[in-house]
């Protein structure tokens, strides 16, 4: 009898702390599986971000690392340059990505920094417990935009791949997303082409993956699912945006 | 052993010292006044085979030193005072994460944007701990150019052998004058340069993790425990001080970089007038001499601790002598420096009787 399914060799046999529904599980396996199919594990220096994911490093069984919030990319950076045969990515949310840690991985993209992010989009931040992040979707309910987001207000979601697209450094970047089987099997995908550019000393790339935050979204984990696929995706489209 | 000898300003002495260390990884930000020292790394690094980057902040600069560090590289940033203060987020972070970095101040006026001229305000910052949570720096003070580069050289086998930061307190006078620099031609580095603790790829071995967070109960505790039996250590260990014409002085002045070369020329116009004056300059700010400031009370000496500063220092050489209130203090802010007949007068005023006058 052939082995259809086992646990990847990265990944440690330790229960998560994510909630019910959440989408890093699911990431952090499709990280482990893409980095154990490319042979990688050895080589491997990851960049936990803070925020829900901080506690990656209990998760996988590579090198890891934290970074002070939204710093990950320059921590990265670091890293890969004295070590610039070894693998690097950057594991971040919203928060740490798309607010605090702007300039750094706007800069490490526009420095072409040959290392891979894995941006992981939920809409919230989950880790202090559920408040606006800058990618919130219009009319969103949170901790801190009780009133539901306005434009007038609060802003706008924030497409973060749409603005890294116009960096020169930058060479790949996609938009993918975990609500049903087939994004899933993208997602590893997209993670696979973004590991490849970087042992391919290409340069930098990233992908973001919309994932679900049943807990502060308030929805149960199917509910959750089924608003990538009506709200989420309408705001954040799916695809390869460069590369 | 052939010597190479130059005229070097104390910010490229300081790129030098740091090159002859065995520094291969350096990332700064435009900043005045230690804006020579950015610039000599961008022509070393790349000549050494070393890493230059020019980052887009000072705290992307700090995080890059993190990274670099904990990927076993001797790395180091530099700034001045607005940007050292930036990167306090990243300094703590290292405190926490134990990973060894040399970072220079080049002290300038404050607060605020402040000034461009030399000036001495970042001492509690850099002390008593600028960013959050328990920790210490090692803090060493130059005063010549020379003293910029051999300080700067052995501050890295320093903050290898404890892991932790160690700190360049200079400022804009030192970092900018020229002085004759001079070394040994194949000076090498010191200290233990493996570190089988640095993130490189789990290969041979388990996987490792450098990190700061520590959730479970007890467990920051017992790291706390340890930076602290870490610190006792190094203040016993690695506490440094020049003393001047302290033999038998009623007056000691107190003084550290720039003020402690131009207290020495006080203390020799003091001498001069018959007021038994010594030097005491701190050389390392942290570990502090507490331990040789009571010998010379005890001995009978007067201080007069001069900075430039609103006073700053004077707190530590108080606490060292009990908290006499006979310490006396003499301060200039803003880019404000003491000249040695301001100490003198200041002396005279304190330590001279009105008889004598």
């Amino acid at each position: 009898m052939s082995t259809t399914f086992k646990k990847p060799v990265s990944m440690r046999d330790n229960v998560m702390h994510y909630c019910p529904g959440c989408g890093h599980g699911l990431i952090h396996r499709l990280v482990c599986e893409v980095i154990d199919e490319l042979g990688l594990r050895e080589k491997t220096i990851a960049i936990a971000p803070v925020g829900c994911a901080v506690l990656a490093y209990d998760y996988w069984d590579f090198d890891t690392m934290e970074a002070p919030h939204g710093r990950t990319p320059a921590v990265a950076t670091g890293v890969k340059r004295v070590l610039p045969d070894r693998f690097v990515f950057t594991y971040q949310g919203d928060g740490d990505l798309a607010a605090i840690g702007t300039s750094e991985i706007i800069h490490a993209g526009n420095r072409g920094e040959n290392i891979s992010v894995v941006f992981v989009n939920n809409g919230v931040y989950g880790m202090t417990g559920g408040q606006m992040a800058p990618t919130t979707l219009i009319g969103q309910a949170t901790a801190t935009s009780q009133y539901k987001r306005r434009p007038e207000k609060e802003g706008f979601p924030l497409k973060i791949l749409e603005m890294m697209a116009l960096l020169d450094g930058v060479v790949y970047l996609e938009r993918t997303s975990v609500h049903s089987p087939k994004d899933v099997l993208n997602t590893k995908k997209a993670v696979k082409r973004s590991f490849e550019t970087q042992i391919g000393n290409k340069g930098f790339s990233m992908v973001e993956v919309l994932s679900p935050c049943p807990t502060y979204w308030g929805l149960s984990p199917v509910e959750s699912m089924k608003r990538i696929e009506t709200e989420v995706v309408k705001e954040y489209p799916l695809g390869v945006i460069k590369g | 052993m052939a010597k190479i000898k130059y005229l070097s300003t104390g910010n490229e002495a300081c790129g030098e010292g740091a090159i002859r260390a065995g520094c291969r990884f350096y990332a700064g930000y435009p900043i005045t006044p230690q804006n020579e020292l950015t610039a000599y790394m961008s022509r070393r690094m790349e000549e050494e085979k070393g890493i230059f980057i020019q980052s887009e902040s000072e705290l992307s600069a700090v995080n890059m030193v993190m990274g670099a560090s904990a990927a076993g590289a001797r790395a180091m940033t530099s700034s001045s005072s607005p940007g050292i203060s930036l990167k306090q987020e990243g300094i703590s972070y290292l405190a926490g994460m134990e990973l060894p970095a040399v970072i220079i101040n080049v002290m300038r006026g404050g607060p605020g944007l402040g000034n461009i001229s030399p000036a001495q305000g970042d001492y509690f910052q850099s002390t008593k701990g600028g960013g959050h949570g328990d920790y210490r720096l090692m803090v060493y003070a130059p005063s010549t150019v020379q003293e910029m580069f051999e300080m700067t050289y052995r501050a890295f086998g320093k903050a290898d052998k404890y892991r932790m930061t160690v700190m360049i307190l200079a400022d804009g006078m030192l970092g900018q004058m020229m002085e004759p620099l001079e070394f040994d031609e194949d000076i090498k580095p010191e200290g233990e340069t493996r570190k089988p603790w640095a993130m490189t790829g789990a290969e041979g071995r388990e996987a490792g993790s450098v990190k700061s967070l520590f959730l479970g109960e007890g467990v920051l505790e017992d790291i706390n425990d340890r930076l602290q039996a870490k610190y006792r250590k190094i203040e016993a260990a690695e506490c440094e001080y020049e003393e001047y014409r302290t033999e038998d002085a009623e007056v000691v002045i107190t003084g550290y970089g720039t003020v402690g070369r131009i207290a020495r020329s006080a203390v020799d116009m003091l001498r001069s007038e018959g007021v038994k004056a010594g030097l005491l300059r701190p050389v390392t700010l942290w570990p502090f001499p507490y331990e040789r400031l009571r010998e010379l009370k005890g001995k009978g000496a007067r201080f007069l601790a001069v900075e430039m500063s609103a006073g700053q220092m004077v707190e530590d050489v108080r606490l060292a002598v009990q908290d006499d209130p006979k310490v006396s203090f003499l301060g200039r802010t803003g880019g404000g420096i003491p000249s040695e007949g301001e100490i003198v007068e200041k002396a005279r005023e304190k330590f001279t009787s009105k008889k004598e006058k």
